[in-house]
């Protein structure tokens, strides 16, 4: 990864929504973020899909962490992180879910529906602990290992590929948490698969999955949020080091 | 409408034990039916064919998996008794990032405890014990991890109490010696006639255990 400090770098970054951008000097919202991580792009899409400004801080996890992410993490020591006023919340899925119940403006990411609500919970859920673990142990986890996790890592995209079925997205007409938390699935494996030559998703035998990718990469709020492919290729033909990035 | 609520469990469950809590602190009546984890019922494989567990907790025929949000979701839907979760969106993000390193590190560690030999085994000890005492310091003075009131962080976390005499036994420890606060405060949760009822008998649980034991060839 090309970190130019080995300290912390601050980013400004103005929300993509066409405000201004400018931060009411009574809410401050920052991200402790890595550019690459899937679960750190999670906040910052729901951020943006929401108009909310935020200051990013590129953390460099691999190397030293900052006293701000050993302040604000002090338990897992990862990212993202999500600073609010002062106070800080970690785990991607609690950060949106905190989002989602703090601001009021912009589009739901989850359903009203007590009993919706609870079903996308679990899929959000379902993606995280059976798709994405085996996905990283398919690709980075012990050679003896990778077999076994390919296949249930295609277990889990064929739940998921019944699971949207014919819906535009899995939150339906728009985003929602199922779809942010299987950004990597939409955006990440396609670039893992083709760096390192191992398909576990192919579009003939997940057609629902590949139309979904295609939707929600396409929108326009999720495209401008996405770390650039070529980095992203870059870094995965090094080893990836996942005990920096928390769920 | 008539409420048709039914619970799929299994006694021992630390995770049925949350739910169970929970429809008793809100005074839903529901049928509970209890599950052979050996020989599943159709009505379970049917209810939750994406992971065949307990507990499901099935409303008038929907049915939801996963305790934590099985909780949530009662705290929705009967809002009026009892809230399990703070309405402050700070707080309730600081409960739910608790409940999810109970998930993770509680079980994980205990789970290990009693179905692994020697450094391994000594290792999950370890891991337990570190992380009872993070919780133990989290709940500081407080009387309950919901501060002035039970609430879901102590339903996600009072069910694993049943299983520390396992623990303690198939880990060489002593959980009450090493977290007395910890334990001080599961016995206040106790004294709820929610939990009271819903935890099974310590020595239930460390019986049950030590015939699991023998059947995967441990002792």
């Amino acid at each position: 990864i090309a970190q130019e400090n080995t300290y912390t770098q601050t980013q400004r970054t103005e929300n993509q929504t066409g405000l201004t951008g400018k931060m009411n000097q009574e809410e401050q919202v920052q991200v402790l973020g890595l550019w690459g991580s899937p679960f750190s792009k999670r906040v910052e899409m729901v951020l943006q899909l929401k108009g909310i400004p935020y200051e990013y801080i590129e953390e460099d996890v691999y190397g030293n962490k900052s006293p701000m992410l050993l302040k604000y993490n002090p338990i897992h020591k990862k990212v993202p992180v999500l600073v609010h006023n002062g106070r800080s919340i970690a785990e991607s899925l609690v950060i949106v879910e905190y989002i989602e119940d703090t601001w009021k403006t912009g589009p739901t990411i989850l359903p009203q529906d007590p009993y919706e609500r609870a079903m996308a919970r679990f899929w959000a859920k379902y993606v995280d602990e059976k798709v994405m673990v085996a996905m990283g142990k398919a690709f980075w986890g012990p050679e003896s290992e990778r077999e076994k996790e390919r296949k249930e890592a295609y277990e889990g995209l064929i739940s998921l590929e019944k699971e949207i079925g014919d819906k535009r997205f899995f939150g339906g007409e728009t985003i929602g948490i199922v779809d942010i938390a299987a950004d990597f699935i939409g955006y990440w494996l396609g670039i893992v698969q083709e760096v390192s030559g191992v398909t576990i998703m192919t579009a003939e035998e997940f057609p629902n999955l590949k139309r979904w990718s295609e939707d929600f990469v396409g929108n326009n709020i999720i495209k401008e949020v996405l770390p650039p492919k070529q980095k992203l290729a870059a870094l995965f033909k090094t080893p990836f080091r996942s005990a920096a990035t928390s769920g | 409408m008539t409420e048709e609520v039914i619970l799929l469990d299994f006694w021992a469950s630390m995770y049925g034990m949350r739910t169970r809590i929970a429809l008793a602190e809100k005074r839903v009546k529901y049928h509970y039916r209890e599950e052979d984890l050996w020989n599943k019922s159709s009505l379970l494989l049917q209810m939750n064919p994406v992971h065949k567990k307990i507990p499901v907790l099935i409303h008038n025929g929907k049915p939801l998996c996963e305790s934590l949000f099985q909780l949530e979701y009662i705290d929705e839907t009967w809002p009026e008794e009892n809230p399990l979760l703070p309405s402050d969106p700070y707080k309730r993000a600081r409960a739910k990032f608790w409940a999810d390193i109970i998930d993770k590190k509680v079980n994980v560690a205990g789970r290990r405890i009693w179905t692994t030999k020697g450094e391994e085994k000594e290792e999950a000890s370890k891991e337990l014990i570190e992380i009872l005492k993070t919780l133990e310091s989290e709940l500081g003075d407080k009387d309950y991890f919901g501060e002035e009131t039970f609430g879901y962080v102590d339903i996600a976390l009072i069910g694993f109490y049943s299983w520390f005499g396992v623990y303690d036994k198939y880990g060489n420890i002593n959980i009450e010696s090493e977290c007395p606060k910890l334990i001080a405060w599961a016995k206040r949760c106790l004294q709820r006639e929610s939990v009271a009822k819903a935890l099974p008998e310590s020595e239930k649980i460390t019986t049950f255990i030590s015939e699991r034991r023998k059947k995967l060839e441990l002792e």
